[in-house]
């Protein structure tokens, strides 16, 4: 059994405009040990689904999932102090913007003692003990002075390790990362990245990263979970992904990466994620797609098999080519392809 | 394009040492305290090209940015824009200068007027600068629009009702409303998804080429001004530690900090296993910046006189760099 | 292909400021008393507008034979004196739609001056800080320092009693808010980055201040304006009632209430109506300005 099961999650806000699917179909199974990326661009849901599993999505959402257990027990159905419980000690989340996560008016020490406080129990000299561990063991230097320092005083990249030790103070076994890194610069980035992986590796938690970045995808995770206007349109172990794509849009992404280009055009997804009024039949990502048939503007694809990353796709790709694709427009597809190499 | 491109390599820009610091007063009581928050930064901008400027938070690329679009005088230096010298230059040549230089910001959400029109906002440059009629400013706003990417029909609506990357189309025509010869770019990709950030960055190369532009290219992510630049310079705590051609910069970094910088970029490719050189220590503050090579506290060489002497700009190799370790061939693989 | 535009949703391409409106209309309409104070903002501004066809009497004509004739409801009233009369016999309805009128004059009076001279003051203020600033911000701090009350006194004592002297009166004492309103705005909008856009096209001074920035502080300025206008109405009500603003005969609301102090006891409605009308007036306002604020305000704005 896993640490995490999530089966068919959807998240719905309502908005002036009507109904907004944000979160479609979601699976998710974390093990104990595991780095899960959740990748995708703004507006792919990939926040908003791990939100929910916190319970922390505003009233306006409607949070509907056929399973969405943790250890065992299955939060759905859970009292919401029972659910607090968990929540917080046993699954810890941290987000982008280490300055405003933070309360400004109180002190490094306090906020992290405060958690412990409800959580673990203890006398103020053993949290407060904990506190400079903790802090010691995220790297900051000269943790007892920290202690007393206000989040304003220090950078942001120290304020992304005191949540980090603040996410850690319970014991966690599951610590959730929302663009842990994107607000901080490129070196401070590496370290907080290498900080998460070795915390992750010596307590055996289970981390789920979520980004936007391809290249911190590669360099850290497991597994990866490829998002797309709310729904997984790829699962895929990392290797397997980044060499052999199976959806068109992961494909697509990849090629855009600047580092990955050769030429001075980069190969460029045509237009935008869909908006709430904007959905397309069928597949949602077919406005966009160079292989998009009648087919994927009709009717909304079923996953893959495991084997092709369970591709949200009518025909995912296999070796650059869509699989099962008709034959005349396959034809047609790789004397473009052909065309296209003789020129550059 | 290329024999276009070589023919017109004129130089449209050229700094010398330029160097900007501010007086900061932490209290009203308190002795004001100088950042320098720009130091000795030279270079030649030739038509056509792109030069990059590389480095993290604090490191004066903003600072740079508001001096060449000249809202900003530097503090010291002299600074070239098309054979005519700005630091002196009256009021008169330094409005002629705003039709020569343009910028697009980093944050497509605040740096369109909410309030205006896209029309509008395109037409404000020509409607200050020039003494064209409504209708040409129309017919040269839509031309521009075409351009860009951007329908006839986004003439009429407001900022807010666009993406990022739409909003960024537009920032980059008003930039080019007046026909300008450089344009800076300051983090013109970094808030947009890779997928818009793509079509971006091909809009660009495109305008490039066909207006034979300058950029300035200021970034903090290498990957894409691998993409983009023909020269590098990369900036440290307000100073340039490192400027080279692209290839140079990237296949032979020499510079302690620049190495850094490049193994701490994540690539996209999970078979990578790299030794990446760990960085310790934060960015220092610009306010008390360490004695001698600013670099010094988080550099695996550093040695008693880098502790002590500020290193300047040397040829080294390809490049030019301004470090003792490199000077003393210390610095080795 | 990149440079193929993002197609936007048919909705959107409908007249934009019929969307904006229709958007100001929806967060305005969720308050439900803003909703009931713009009814009766626009009930007014009818009485006021068409006072002459409304009001049953003219406002100063004499009925000696009913002198504090009571509401028709009461023992002694008449439907030809539907509210009553005062102690020289006026009919009090008529007296009060006519009063609407100088209650809303009023209120757009010091509006205007107050608002035109705190915009142009506090974009000085903050365009050119430094010393400038600092005078004129340590100057509406000194008048924010006095009772705005007891300070209109003393300038309508130093001017001359009157309705136009109670009016500017007024004005100066509410100035400070809009000019430290705007100046807080200026001040934030000019680090944005369309404003360094703007001076980088080689915008004038006066064109940032106006042009640019401006219309990007306006929001904040007429939530202010909506409130300032229930203040203007009750401190010059406050002034005719300390016989400062408006003279009689004028049938303005804080003057009626002054000259019925006497007949308290005696008559209750010549003081219940005008006092009812100034406390509706001001009410309403109060509640339609949230409902404005509410709507213009977007850090409040939920999406």
């Amino acid at each position: 059994m896993s640490l995490l099961e999530i089966r068919n999650l959807s998240v719905e806000f309502t908005t002036a405009y009507g109904q907004f699917r944000a979160v479609d179909a979601v699976d998710l199974d974390v093990d104990q040990g595991d780095v899960v990326a959740i990748v995708g661009e703004s507006g792919s849901g990939k926040s908003v689904a791990m939100l929910a599993l916190m319970g922390l999505l505003p009233w306006t959402a409607k949070v509907q999932a056929d399973r969405l257990s943790f250890d065992g027990k299955d939060l759905t159905s859970l009292e919401p102090k029972q659910r607090r419980r968990i929540i917080g000690k046993d699954m810890a989340m941290i987000f982008q913007e280490p300055m405003t996560s933070l309360n400004p008016c109180f002190t490094v020490g306090f906020q992290i003692t405060e958690a412990m406080k409800v959580h673990l129990g203890g006398t103020r000299a053993e949290r407060r003990r904990r506190a400079v561990e903790l802090l010691d063991q995220v790297g900051i230097p000269e943790p007892e002075t920290r202690l007393s320092a206000f989040p304003h005083q220090m950078s942001g990249g120290m304020n992304q390790r005191v949540m980090i030790a603040m996410s850690i103070a319970c014991n966690p076994r599951l610590l959730i990362a929302d663009e842990p890194t994107t607000a901080l610069d490129v070196t401070i980035q590496a370290q907080i990245l290498e900080l998460l992986l070795s915390l992750q590796r010596d307590r055996g938690m289970a981390l789920v990263l979520i980004t936007h970045d391809m290249g911190v995808v590669a360099e850290t995770a497991q597994r990866v979970m490829v998002q797309y206007a709310g729904q997984q349109v790829e699962r895929r172990d990392v290797v397997g992904l980044f060499s052999t794509p199976a959806h068109p849009y992961t494909a697509a992404l990849l090629d855009a990466l600047p580092e990955r280009s050769r030429g001075k055009r980069l190969p460029s997804i045509p237009g935008v994620v869909p908006g709430q009024l904007d959905r397309p039949d069928g597949c949602l990502f077919n406005p966009r797609c160079r292989f998009a048939t009648d087919l994927c503007r009709s009717r909304p694809p079923g996953r893959g098999s495991p084997e092709q990353g369970a591709a949200l796709c009518h025909y995912p790709l296999q070796g650059g080519e869509p699989s099962g694709y008709p034959p005349d427009l396959l034809d047609q597809l790789r004397r473009q392809a052909a065309e296209e190499a003789r020129s550059a | 394009m290329n024999q276009a491109q070589t023919q017109d390599q004129t130089q449209v820009l050229k700094a010398v040492d330029l160097t900007r610091h501010y007086a900061v007063r932490r209290s009203p009581f308190s002795k004001p305290a100088t950042v320098k928050a720009l130091g000795g930064a030279s270079f030649i901008l030739n038509a056509g090209q792109t030069l990059a400027v590389v480095g993290e938070s604090g490191c004066g690329k903003s600072t740079l940015a508001r001096l060449v679009t000249l809202i900003e005088k530097p503090t010291s230096g002299t600074l070239e824009i098309g054979g005519l010298e700005v630091t002196s230059a009256g009021q008169q040549t330094i409005k002629s200068l705003h039709k020569t230089v343009q910028i697009v910001f980093q944050d497509p959400y605040g740096s369109l007027n909410p309030r205006q029109k896209i029309g509008t906002i395109l037409q404000e440059p020509l409607k200050i600068n020039t003494n064209l009629s409504a209708a040409e400013r129309r017919a040269a706003a839509e031309k521009m629009m075409a351009r860009v990417g951007l329908r006839p029909e986004h003439y009429d609506r407001y900022p807010h009702m666009f993406s990022g990357g739409q909003r960024q189309r537009i920032a980059i025509a008003r930039a080019l409303m007046l026909n300008p010869k450089i344009v800076i770019l300051d983090e013109p990709v970094s808030a947009l998804d890779v997928s818009i950030q793509a079509q971006v960055l091909n809009l660009l190369a495109d305008l490039q080429e066909e207006f034979n532009l300058a950029f300035l290219f200021i970034s903090h992510d290498l990957s894409v001004v691998r993409h983009i630049a023909d020269e590098v310079i990369v900036m440290y705590l307000g100073r340039p530690v490192e400027h080279g051609s692209r290839d140079e910069i990237f296949a032979n970094p020499q510079h302690p900090y620049t190495r850094a910088l490049l193994s701490a970029t994540p690539m996209a490719d999970p078979n990578r296993k790299r030794a990446r050189i760990k960085l310790t220590g934060e960015l220092p503050s610009p306010i008390n910046p360490p004695s001698g090579c600013p670099f010094h506290p988080r550099c695996h060489y550093a040695k008693d006189r880098c502790r002590q002497e500020v290193p300047v700009m040397q040829p080294a190799g390809a490049s030019q760099v301004s470090c003792h370790g490199v000077e003393e061939g210390r610095i080795t693989d | 292909m990149a440079s193929v535009a993002e197609s936007k949703s048919p909705q959107e391409s409908r007249s934009v400021s019929a969307q904006q409106l229709r958007e100001f209309w929806h967060y305005f309409s969720e308050n439900k008393g803003a909703v009931a104070g713009l009814v009766v903002v626009v009930f007014l501004i009818f009485l006021a507008a068409a006072a002459d066809v409304v009001a049953p009497h003219s406002p100063i004509q004499q009925y000696r034979d009913h002198l504090l004739q009571p509401p028709f409801w009461v023992e002694g009233g008449s439907l030809a004196f539907p509210l009553g009369t005062d102690a020289v016999g006026r009919d009090l309805l008529s007296r009060l739609i006519y009063g609407s009128r100088y209650s809303l004059y009023v209120g757009c009076v010091v509006i205007s001056i107050s608002m035109t001279l705190g915009i142009s003051i506090g974009l000085v203020a903050g365009f050119f800080r430094g010393f400038l600033e600092t005078i004129i911000m340590r100057l509406m701090d000194i008048i924010l320092a006095f009772p705005s009350l007891l300070l209109a006194l003393v300038l309508v004592a130093l001017l001359g009693p009157g309705l136009t002297n109670a009016m500017i009166a007024v004005a100066v004492v509410v100035l400070p808010h809009f000019v430290r309103l705007t100046r807080a705005q200026v001040l934030a909008e000019s680090n944005r980055d369309y404003v360094t856009s703007a001076r980088v096209a080689g915008a004038s001074r006066l064109r940032l201040m106006f042009v640019t920035i401006l219309p990007n502080c306006m929001a904040p300025l007429i939530v202010q304006a909506s409130l300032t206008f229930s203040t203007a109405i009750l401190d010059a009500a406050a002034l005719s009632f300390l016989g400062l603003g408006a003279q009689p005969p004028t049938p303005e609301w804080g003057a009626m209430l002054a000259e019925a102090r006497e007949f308290i006891l005696r008559a209750w409605w010549v003081v219940t109506w005008p006092g009812l009308a100034i406390l509706i007036t001001v009410l309403s306002i109060n509640l339609m300005g949230d409902g404005l604020r509410d709507a213009l305000d977007p850090k409040l704005k939920r999406s």
